[in-house]
Formats: structure tokens, C-alpha cells, sequence
């Protein structure tokens, strides 16, 4: 097999491939999904530009072949927004500043959901740690920090929200 | 940055797995990838089939079987890295893990094809050689056993025959009160060691026993120091005595050098952190 057929889910969308068994996973998205917001920096797993959320986990998209991610959901930047309305992770990046070129925000976006997925309420250490691997040549990564320490209190509020909203 | 075209194989059970493994070429098993697929884009490595073992689930455990910990050829670091067994019977290898890779790295690579990649800086190959693990290689029809000190040949060289699999590592737990220590300098935590130094001894009637220590970053590959672990066996544990083993094992060393860390300086580092790890094995032993 050189040549592989699949199906998976991005974004919530069901979608069906049939590509080179050698098509990486980063490639796909962008070229074959059209989904450019997955940036490519490096191609060999020390950059975390391509990082993606993969059935809930933070995964270099470059280090995977498309084929891998068969039976899988996968969620990129794209599908962070609701319409108009950025996600808080989002609104918080915009709000501290938290980008400046924008390259290596979807990894960083990626990285911090995993995060605040396992850990509501991380230490800056945590943070720091969670974002170790991703590379940011502009921002000296504080406001970065600050945006994801911004965000999970963002998230906290809202779960509490939403538990308090009659069912 | 594009890997080359090769045949792709997803067997459903280790014997497929092992039959294919059989069929000849240039034939990679895929595991987590974190290693093997960098490679591929760098077109260092070219394989005409992989065999992707990511839905053989029955190789995805970490469990206790009497004085081992038994690791399967699936189990990602992310998963050794948070289990309790782990942290209540090998703390030196959560300790580790603050300094190999990264959160997204370790979500997908595996322990198992960490030690089948066997770089020379890897921190894992130099702490199984001092746990003295065994590492269970299975072909179609038979499985053998390999001790971690004869399993890493050379860089990225081992024991595997291209028909086997690393199907399981196998961990025993450590004695009562053995003391370790671990100490790394890399440019940065999960980067590639410069010089990596663990140990693990423990301490009978106030003298030092069953002292083992190795390297990693240095030579061609991890490597025990016997002639260190010798040299402390029964001798009363004491800065000077840790001093003078120290600058031994620089003197014998035969370090890999890199644009960032030369050889003279690495061998300052084996003198600077070879005591630190003896006197804090010491004192986790008492």
C-alpha cells in the first residue's frame, strides 16, 4: 500500500482521503483539507508550529503520516472560533498580547487547550513546562503566559457558568 | 523535508506484525514515529516498508508482575512518565522525564522506540543499563531476553535483528533503600544531552553496594563505568574518593564532540556532575 484511503474527523467534519501512505499528517490538513491555519516551521518535531489536538492530546503534526490519524478527531485552529466569536484561549492570546507574526500561535493554541483541558489551573511553571516545546521568536514568550494564565481563569468562569445554567 | 514513498503496513496482531517483518528490504517498525519520522523527512532514513504497530493495543501496558515492571512496546513516555508504579518503584525515571523532549513529543513517542532509536544523548539507554533491565525480542516463533548493557552497540546501533520486534521491557524493581541520582546538562530541558550521569547504589553498614553509574551525551553510546563502579564498591562514601572517580571516568572517557560542547568540556562535565549524582544516590540510600 503506497497509496492509502481513510476516513477521519477535523474540526467536527467527517472527512475521507485517499492520498500517498507517505502524505504527513501536516501536509494533509493544510494541502488536502485546505486548512492552512496549521503552520509548517521546522518538519522535524523541534518547532511545534504543526502541533494539532489529536483525540484530545497535543501531537506535531509533522511527525505523523496522514494515514495514522485513520478513525481519529482532530482539532485545528480553524476549528477554535464559533462564527465570529474566538475561543476564550483565543480572546485571551489577543487580549495579553500573546502573539506577535502569528507563526507559531496554532501550536501554541494546540499546546495550552491540552493544558487547560488536564490542568484548570496551572502554575506559570506549568505553563512554562506545557509550553516548552513550541518556539516563539517574537514575543520572549511572557505575554504567552500571561495569555494562557488568562484563559484558564477565562475557562473557569465559563464551566461555572454553564454548571450554574438550569439544565 | 518530504519523506521518500514506502509501503505501509498496519497489521491488526504481533504475529502479522512478525510475518511481515520477515517479507525482507528495508523494513522499519513504527511506533510513536518521534524519531523514525524526523529521519524519514531528512531522507537519513529510507525505508522501503514500515510497519506501523499503533493499533497493536495489546502492547500498551505498564504493569507490575511480582519484582518487575513490565513496559510494552507501545506504552508512550507521557504514559511512564505519570504512572505510579513507576513513581513509587523507579523515581529516577519520572525523574528523568523532566528532561526528555517535550509534553507533544512524549504524547506520541515510546519508550521502547526510544531505546531501538539508541542516540548516543538518549538519557533512557543509560538508565536502563544501571537498572538492569532486560529487553524481550520476539520473532515469528521464538522470543529472546537481552540485558540493557549488551543490548546498545554503537550509535543508533543494537542487538535487534532485523526480524525481531522489541516487544517488552522488563524492569526490576530495585532493592530496598537503593538510592539514585540523575543530573543532565543539555542547552535546554529536553534537548540533547551534553552529558547525562546516573547512578543507583545502596548502602550496607556505612559502606557503598551495588554502586552502579552510567553515561549518556558522551561516548558513541550509553555506557557503564565499570571501572567507577569497582573502584566504590565497599569503599565508605566520601567527597574525595567521589572526586578522584570522577576525574578517572573523564580521563577514560571518549567523547562525541559537537559544535556546542567539545570534548574538553564535556569531560568537565562528567568531573562536575559524576560527584553531585554519587552524593545524591548516598543520600536518597540512608
Amino acid at each position: 500500500m503506497t497509496t492509502v484511503s481513510f476516513e477521519l474527523t477535523v474540526n467536527g467534519r467527517l472527512r475521507k482521503a485517499t492520498v500517498p501512505a507517505r502524505m504527513l499528517l501536516s501536509d494533509f490538513i493544510r494541502q488536502e483539507l485546505a486548512l492552512p491555519g496549521t503552520h509548517v516551521g521546522c518538519e522535524h518535531g523541534v518547532c511545534g508550529s504543526c502541533n494539532v489536538v489529536l483525540d484530545g492530546k497535543a501531537v506535531r503534526s509533522c511527525l505523523m503520516f496522514a494515514v495514522q490519524a485513520e478513525g481519529s478527531e482532530i482539532t485545528t485552529v480553524e476549528g477554535l472560533a464559533r462564527g465570529d466569536d474566538l475561543h476564550p484561549i483565543q480572546q485571551a492570546f489577543w487580549e495579553e498580547h500573546g502573539l506577535q507574526c502569528g507563526f507559531c500561535t496554532p501550536g501554541m493554541l494546540a499546546s495550552a487547550q491540552e493544558l487547560l483541558a488536564e490542568n484548570p489551573d496551572p502554575t506559570d511553571d506549568e505553563i512554562r513546562e506545557a509550553i516548552s516545546g513550541n518556539l516563539c521568536r517574537c514575543t520572549g514568550y511572557e505575554f504567552i503566559i500571561s495569555a494562557i494564565r488568562s484563559a484558564a481563569v477565562k475557562l473557569r468562569e465559563a464551566d461555572t457558568e454553564t454548571t450554574l445554567q438550569p439544565t | 523535508m518530504k519523506p521518500s514513498a514506502f509501503r505501509y503496513e498496519r497489521p491488526a496482531d504481533l504475529p502479522a506484525a512478525l510475518a511481515l517483518l520477515g517479507s525482507g528490504g528495508d523494513t522499519r517498525i513504527l511506533a510513536g514515529g518521534q524519531s523514525l519520522v524526523p529521519m524519514m523527512n531528512y531522507r537519513l532514513a529510507r525505508p522501503d516498508c514500515l510497519i506501523d504497530i499503533n493499533r497493536l493495543s495489546e502492547l500498551d501496558y505498564i504493569r507490575e508482575e511480582d519484582d518487575v515492571i513490565a513496559i510494552g512496546a507501545l506504552a508512550r513516555h507521557a504514559a511512564v512518565k505519570s504512572s505510579d508504579l513507576i513513581a513509587a518503584h523507579l523515581p529516577i525515571i519520572a525523574e528523568a522525564y523532566d528532561w526528555i523532549a517535550h509534553a507533544a513529543v512524549r504524547n506520541r513517542g515510546t519508550l521502547c522506540g526510544n531505546l531501538c532509536h539508541a542516540d548516543a544523548a538518549s538519557e533512557m539507554p543509560a538508565i536502563m543499563q544501571i537498572l538492569e533491565a532486560e529487553l524481550v525480542l520476539s520473532k515469528t516463533g521464538a522470543q529472546r531476553s537481552v540485558a540493557a548493557t549488551d543490548f546498545f552497540v554503537g550509535t543508533y546501533e543494537t542487538a535487534i535483528a532485523a526480524d525481531e520486534i522489541l516487544t517488552e521491557l522488563r524492569i526490576p524493581k530495585p532493592a530496598e533503600k537503593t538510592g539514585w541520582g540523575f543530573e543532565e546538562v543539555a542547552m535546554r530541558r529536553g534537548d540533547y544531552a551534553w552529558c547525562t550521569v546516573v547512578a543507583t547504589l545502596q548502602i550496607r553498614d556505612g559502606q557503598i553496594a551495588s554502586p552502579r553509574i552510567a553515561l549518556a551525551g558522551v561516548n558513541a553510546c550509553a555506557t557503564r563505568l565499570g571501572d567507577a563502579e569497582r573502584a566504590l564498591a565497599g569503599q565508605s562514601p566520601e567527597e574525595g574518593l567521589f572526586a578522584e572517580i570522577a576525574q578517572d571516568a573523564a580521563n577514560r572517557a571518549e567523547p562525541q564532540e559537537s559544535a556546542a560542547s567539545d570534548a574538553e568540556y564535556k569531560r568537565d562535565l562528567i568531573r562536575a556532575l559524576l560527584p553531585r549524582v554519587l552524593g545524591d544516590a548516598v543520600a536518597r540510600a540512608r
